[in-house]
C-alpha cells in the first residue's frame, strides 16, 4: 500500500485557514484543503494563481459572437441575398440579437466545462475519500491533505508539523 | 454592546435564517427531506393528480399532431390564440427564477440564498412548459428543426431578420444557461447527498451526478468564478430573452402591438407574473416539510415587496400604452384602445386593469405581506390576470384591424384549455418531482449563511 499522504482534520475554517498559509509558509507546494463551503481567503493562502475560467468565459463568449454574426451575413448576405426594398444586405442592428445570443451560450457553456475541467473533474474516485470521516468534508469539517509527493515531504516530520496545528486528527491517506 | 439604531424601523425584521441553526442542522435538515423521509400521502396525492393532467396532455400534443391545429380555436384573422399566451405567459415566469438566482446574487442579496435552488427548478421547468407552444404552433411540428441554420439540400436559411427565428435563439440559450446555472448549483449539493446517503443506491445515484466533487481549496475556487460568471451572463440574457419575445409582437404594424415601450413593459410583467409563482410555491413548500426557519417571514415579505414593485411597472406600462394611443391622435391606435374598453373583450381588459392595478395596492399593507393565506390567494389572483393580460394583448390587436370586413371573433375550444391545463400539471409534475429528488434549498448556501449570522452576532 502505497502513501497519497497525511491528511489533518480540523474543527472550523479559521483553523483550516491558518493551517494552510503555515503549509505553504513551511514550503509545501503540493496540498491541498477541503472544506464544506467557500472560504474566503482560501485561494490566497493556498498561493492558488487567478481562476482560468475569467478568460476562457471571454475567449469563448467572443467566438460565440463571431459565430452568431458571420453565420447570418454568410447567410443572409451572401449564400441566399434577399433586396427587401432595398435595404442593406449586412442589416448589423438586426443581427445583433443573435451575436449577443450566441455569445451568451457559449461564454455560459465554457464557464461550466471550464469549473469542470480545471477542477480536475468528473474524477468519480480519489484517494481521500479512502479516509474515514472524510464525508463530513460536505457537512461540517474542514481537512488539510500534505501529498507524498511534495519534494519536502517526510512521514515523519510532516506528521509532527500537521500535529503543531492543532488538528482533531492527524490519519494516513492510502493511495 | 452598543444597542442596535432603531430610527426608521419600527418593526424588527425576522432573520434570514433561524438563529439555532448550525452548518451540520442545516445540512441535515435539507438533506433529510431527499434522503430519509418517506413518501407522505399529500405527496403522492398531488403526484397521482398531476400526472393524469400530464396524461391529458399528452393526449391533447397527440390529436393535435395527428388532426392539426384546426382543433384549436384559431383561424384568420386570429391566428394567434391560446399558444402565443401560454408561451409569453410560462416564459415570463421563469424569468423571476432568474431574477432571484442571477441578479440578487450581484447585488449581494444575501437572503435570496433559502430560496434561490427552488427558483431556478421553477424557471427550468417554465422554460420547458413555454417551449412546447410555439413547436406545437408550427402546424407540422416535427420539422421544427428547420428553424435551426444548418446546410440543406433545399438551399434554404432561416430569415435571421424575423423576430420568430431571433425567438428560437433565445429561448435555447436561455434554457441552456438556465439548466447549467441550476446543475452547477447543484453540483456541491449532490455531493454531500453523496456523503450523507444512507443506501448503497443513493451513494451511487448521487455520486455520478456530484462527478467526484470533494470540495477542494481548487475546486471551490474555480467554482465561485464560474458561478459568479455565469450569473454576469444570465443577467443580460434574461431582459434579452423577454424583450425578443415581446418583439414578436412589436415587429408587427398591428394598431396594439407595434409600440416601442413593448420590451421593458413586456419584462416587468415577466419578473411580476414570476415572483407571483415564486410565492405561490414557497407558502405551501415551507409549510408541508417545516422549512420556516430557512425561509422566514422576512423572505415572503420581501418577495411580496417585489412582487409590488414589479406590478407598478407593469402598471406604469398599462398607462403608458394607453396615453401614447391617445397621444397619438393616429385613428387605429385610437380604435384599438377603444375596443379594449369597450368591445366583446372589454369584460377581460377590466378584470386585468382592476386585478394588476387595484387589487395589487393590497401589498402596501404589512399585514397583507406577511399573511400567508391571503398572500397565497393573491400570487394565484395575480397570475391568472397576467395570463389573461397576454391573452387580452393578443385577441384584441388581432380579432378587429384595419378593416371591418376582416374583423372576427375568438374562443378557445376544449383542446386549447386542456393544453393550458395540461401544461400547468407538467410544471408541478416536474416540480413534485424535483422536491423530492433534489435539495428544494442550497445547501452549501445554508452553511454559509449560518457562519455569517454567527459573525454578524458575534461583532454585535
Amino acid at each position: 500500500m502505497s502513501l497519497h499522504g497525511l491528511i489533518a482534520e480540523f474543527e472550523n475554517s479559521e483553523e483550516l485557514l491558518h493551517a494552510a498559509r503555515s503549509a505553504r509558509a513551511e514550503g509545501y507546494r503540493r496540498f491541498e484543503a477541503y472544506c464544506p463551503e467557500p472560504v474566503e481567503g482560501l485561494a490566497e493562502a493556498m498561493g492558488l494563481k487567478d481562476s482560468g475560467v475569467a478568460f476562457a468565459v471571454l475567449f469563448a463568449a467572443l467566438i460565440g459572437a463571431a459565430i452568431g454574426y458571420m453565420l447570418q451575413y454568410y447567410a443572409l448576405g451572401l449564400d441566399y441575398p434577399i433586396n427587401t426594398g432595398g435595404r442593406p444586405l449586412n442589416s448589423w442592428p438586426i443581427f445583433i440579437v443573435i451575436t449577443f445570443e450566441l455569445a451568451i451560450l457559449f461564454g455560459g457553456i465554457a464557464a461550466f466545462l471550464a469549473v469542470l475541467i480545471l477542477s480536475g473533474l468528473p474524477r468519480p474516485y480519489h484517494p481521500v475519500f479512502n479516509v474515514p470521516g472524510f464525508e463530513r468534508v460536505s457537512r461540517d469539517r474542514f481537512f488539510l491533505v500534505i501529498e507524498s509527493a511534495d519534494e519536502r515531504f517526510d512521514e515523519e516530520r510532516t506528521r509532527r508539523f500537521l500535529l503543531s496545528l492543532g488538528p482533531r486528527e492527524v490519519s494516513e491517506v492510502a493511495d | 454592546m452598543p444597542e442596535r439604531p432603531t430610527t426608521g424601523q419600527l418593526v424588527p425584521r425576522p432573520p434570514v435564517i433561524a438563529p439555532d441553526y448550525t452548518p451540520g442542522s442545516v445540512t441535515d435538515a435539507i438533506s433529510e427531506i431527499v434522503l430519509k423521509k418517506p413518501h407522505t400521502v399529500p405527496w403522492l396525492a398531488a403526484f397521482a393528480v398531476t400526472s393524469l393532467v400530464v396524461l391529458g396532455f399528452l393526449a391533447g400534443i397527440g390529436v393535435l399532431l395527428f388532426v392539426g391545429v384546426g382543433i384549436w380555436g384559431i383561424n384568420i384573422p386570429v391566428a394567434w390564440g391560446f399558444a402565443i399566451t401560454n408561451f409569453v405567459w410560462w416564459i415570463g415566469i421563469g424569468h423571476a427564477g432568474t431574477l432571484i438566482s442571477a441578479i440578487l446574487l450581484l447585488l449581494h442579496q444575501e437572503w435570496r440564498n433559502s430560496i434561490n435552488r427552488f427558483a431556478e427548478a421553477m424557471t427550468v421547468f417554465a422554460v420547458t412548459c413555454a417551449a412546447l407552444f410555439p413547436l406545437l404552433h408550427l402546424g407540422r411540428a416535427w420539422l421544427f428543426y428547420w428553424l435551426i441554420p444548418y446546410p440543406n439540400l433545399m438551399s434554404l436559411w432561416p430569415q435571421f431578420r424575423s423576430p420568430l427565428v431571433l425567438d428560437v435563439f433565445a429561448i435555447s440559450t436561455y434554457f441552456t444557461i438556465s439548466l447549467l446555472f441550476w446543475y452547477l448549483g447543484l453540483i456541491p449539493d449532490f455531493a454531500t447527498l453523496r456523503d450523507q446517503a444512507t443506501s448503497r443506491f443513493q451513494r451511487i445515484f448521487y455520486g455520478i451526478f456530484a462527478m467526484g466533487w470533494r470540495g477542494a481549496g481548487r475546486h471551490w475556487h474555480h467554482y465561485q468564478m464560474g458561478y459568479l460568471l455565469l450569473a454576469g451572463l444570465a443577467t443580460p440574457l434574461v431582459v434579452s430573452v423577454h424583450s425578443v419575445v415581446s418583439i414578436d409582437f412589436a415587429y408587427a404594424l398591428l394598431p396594439g402591438w407595434h409600440s416601442s415601450i413593448f420590451p421593458p413593459y413586456f419584462v416587468a410583467g415577466a419578473i411580476y407574473s414570476g415572483f407571483a409563482m415564486v410565492i405561490t410555491l414557497t407558502i405551501p413548500l415551507r409549510k408541508f416539510y417545516g422549512l420556516d426557519g430557512l425561509v422566514t417571514d422576512r423572505h415572503i415579505d420581501n418577495m411580496a415587496k417585489l412582487l409590488l414593485a414589479t406590478g407598478l411597472v407593469v402598471d406604469y406600462g398599462y398607462l403608458m400604452e394607453m396615453f401614447t394611443a391617445w397621444y397619438s391622435a393616429e385613428r387605429y391606435e385610437m380604435f384599438t384602445l377603444y375596443n379594449r374598453m369597450t368591445g366583446p373583450y372589454a369584460a377581460v381588459f377590466w378584470l386585468v386593469l382592476a386585478i394588476n392595478i387595484g387589487v395589487l395596492q393590497l401589498l402596501w399593507i404589512r399585514r397583507v405581506r406577511r399573511h400567508l393565506l391571503s398572500l397565497f390567494v393573491l400570487s394565484l389572483v395575480i397570475q391568472s390576470a397576467m395570463w389573461l393580460e397576454r391573452y387580452m394583448i393578443i385577441i384584441t390587436a388581432l380579432h378587429r384591424d384595419f378593416l371591418p370586413r376582416s374583423w372576427g371573433m375568438f374562443a378557445g375550444t376544449f383542446w386549447d384549455w386542456l393544453l393550458v391545463i395540461g401544461s400547468i400539471g407538467l410544471f408541478f409534475w416536474l416540480f413534485l418531482l424535483f422536491v423530492r429528488y433534489i435539495p428544494m434549498i442550497s445547501i452549501f448556501e445554508g452553511r454559509e449563511m449560518v457562519h455569517k449570522a454567527a459573525r454578524e452576532a458575534g461583532v454585535r
